[in-house]
């Protein structure tokens, strides 16, 4: 951006001895828009329009680091779930977006497997989302029947990562 | 030597705030991103971007071999590391040392010494710091017997720990056994090192920290920061000076770190944590971040100094270029950090799409932000959105500006941490200044 916070400072100088309420600055690389608010401070909404620019030095062929990509899409889409309540199934599902972790931590035994028997209340993986830990629990009282995600594998919310064979169930 | 192009090996704020410093210099900027922040502000903000790799941090922004291949490609002089992520990581400061690639940061020997928490405390220890009683633990068994000399409550740390994480308390005697096998077990997965040590735990302390500038011969401080009010070890609101602290502690405390310094030879910029006992006047060393900390900019509101400029001054080889004389503090500077969580839901982690992005401006306010609309905030990195500075020429000046902008801060499309600040700084207890570290937990459970 062109703009310093010091010519910030000095536009808003310049304003407050004048009538008006809203400013707003657009160039090719940034658009800023200054509002006075009601108890007479400003505020201030700033976008950078520039584009991300490509390196400056072309990277060597034998390098990893390589031109830069659009992003990748950070909100995986939830995988449209088969119709489990008619294989009378109860899926576990991601609570929150993030990575899946069978086990505690790495080289530790997973919560559970197929086959494992399980309370409501029972951790049965666990969902990292933003350097924390998200303990997923059961939420029946049965048996895994299936394990749909790999461990460490990023999962959208709502993500079917289990299904649970609730106990009573017929096979 | 002049650095003419640094690479940056972060993301977020401090990108962000990298860059403008960079700017300001006229030193090129190359932006190492991984997928998932090839959009982000700070990609649009640098001179030039590099792919660092995939999103996972692990395989890009935790990387040294991608990072030291990123500032290859770039034809960078330096690397900047931020914080977090490689920042304190000495691998990453030899690596750059072997490829001719200026570290901005200490030397590697620096980063084991304070890298290590065990290490750390004997350094404190040598430099005639006060350190809290207690030492490692090889066992449960050892640990049953140095808790009973030292007495409850203690904490068990990580020796592989740091920046609050691995750090857990024990308040009797049952507990333990069961805590110190579960703290050894998590620090083997999380730091590599199922090393842990116990001290004494003063639940009633406050956090102070005091700011290192050092160039490997001289050590200057640039005054203390009051990091107190947190939740689960993690600071939510800083403030420098540290408020209500009579003018003997105060200047020890800063002795005391500077000393650190100046035993360690530092280079760079770094800060020197403390745990104070308001009570006895006493204070204990806690631990050394040997990087710039995300709370920096309440430091440079009151010195007027820019610390990144400096670490970058420091990093091509020069002598610190002002004394401890010339350091003058002046003024109250009180930040907030403006988070993508749900405090109200129990602080759970809010990642998405930010669709409004509306600050305070003024005098006395700044921002540091890597956010505008139509920002992704991934779920893979921490959850900081922004930091709101608010300065004065006292502490209820600033409060009073916070307060104010802090009512016209407007972050939408992700839970913030914005409503919760403007309560805490809206409460008695924190307006009197001064707050311990049982603060915000206090305040929760009240409000919950």
């Amino acid at each position: 951006m062109d703009l310093t916070s010091e010519d910030v400072r000095d536009i808003l100088q310049l304003l407050d001895g004048l009538p008006y309420r809203e400013m707003t600055l657009e160039t090719a690389s940034f658009r800023l828009s200054l509002r006075r608010s009601a108890d007479g401070g400003w505020t201030q909404a700033t976008e950078v329009l520039a584009e991300p620019a490509g390196p400056a030095v072309l990277a060597e062929p034998a390098e990893p680091a390589v031109l830069a990509e659009p992003a990748a899409t950070t909100t995986a889409p939830s995988e449209p779930a088969p119709d489990a309540a008619a294989e009378g199934l109860v899926d576990v599902r991601a609570p929150l977006l993030g990575t899946f972790y069978r086990a505690p931590r790495p080289g530790a035994p997973p919560f559970v497997t197929v086959g494992s028997e399980v309370e409501p209340d029972t951790v049965v993986c666990i969902i990292e989302t933003m350097k924390l830990m998200n303990s997923v629990t059961a939420g029946v009282t049965g048996a895994v029947a299936e394990i749909l995600t790999e461990n460490a594998q990023f999962a959208g919310q709502g993500t079917v990562l289990m299904r649970v064979r609730p106990t009573g169930e017929q096979q | 030597m002049i650095l003419r192009r640094i690479l940056i090996a972060n993301r977020g704020e401090i990108a962000a705030r990298i860059l403008r410093t960079c700017r300001q210099l006229g030193i090129e900027a190359v932006l190492a991103a991984s997928d998932a922040d090839c959009d982000s502000m700070p990609a649009r903000l640098a001179d030039s971007v590099i792919r660092l790799g995939p999103a996972a941090a692990g395989d890009s922004y935790l990387s040294v071999d991608a990072v030291v291949a990123a500032a290859r490609a770039a034809g960078a002089d330096a690397i900047h590391p931020g914080y977090g992520f490689l920042s304190e990581n000495p691998a990453l400061a030899r690596a750059c040392g072997a490829a001719g690639i200026v570290f901005i940061g200490p030397t590697g020997s620096q980063l084991e010494a304070v890298g290590d928490k065990l290490t750390a405390r004997a350094h404190a220890t040598a430099a005639v710091l006060p350190v809290a009683a207690g030492g490692e633990v090889a066992g449960v068994a050892e640990a049953a017997d140095l808790a009973a000399a030292i007495g409850f409550p203690v904490l068990v740390k990580a020796v592989g720990g740091g920046g609050g994480r691995g750090l857990r308390p024990v308040r009797q005697a049952d507990a333990l056994a069961g805590t110190v096998t579960m703290a050894m077990a998590e620090a083997a997965a999380a730091f590599g090192d199922p090393r842990v040590y116990l001290e004494r735990y003063l639940p009633s302390g406050r956090h102070v920290e005091v700011q290192l500038l050092g160039d490997g011969d001289s050590v200057i401080h640039l005054g203390d920061r009051d990091c107190s009010v947190q939740r689960r070890y993690q600071k939510l609101i800083e403030e420098a000076p540290a408020p209500l602290l009579d003018d003997d502690l105060r200047t020890a405390i800063r002795n005391a770190a500077v000393n650190f310094g100046r035993h360690l030879s530092y280079r760079g910029a770094g800060t020197v944590e403390f745990l104070v006992d308001p009570a006895r006047r006493a204070f204990y060393f806690l631990e050394m971040n040997a990087r710039i900390q995300v709370e920096h900019p309440v430091t440079e509101a009151i010195s007027g100094i820019d610390i990144v400029a400096e670490q970058i001054w420091i990093a091509e080889g020069n002598s610190l270029r002002f004394d401890q004389d010339d350091v003058a503090l002046s003024g109250h500077a009180i930040e907030c950090r403006i988070n993508a969580e749900d405090w109200a839901d129990g602080f759970r982690p809010s990642p998405g799409t930010v669709t409004t992005a509306v600050v305070p401006v003024g005098p006395g306010i700044r921002v540091d932000t890597h956010v505008q609309p139509g920002s992704a905030v991934p779920p893979w990195y921490d959850s900081l959105l922004a930091k709101l500075i608010v300065s004065g020429r006292d502490r209820a000046e600033a409060l009073a500006r916070l307060r104010g902008a802090l009512a016209r801060c407007d972050i939408g499309g992700v839970a913030t941490t914005i409503g919760l600040h403007e309560k805490l700084t809206a409460s008695t207890e924190f307006e009197a200044g001064g707050v311990d570290t049982g603060f915000l937990e206090r305040w929760l459970y009240s409000h919950g």
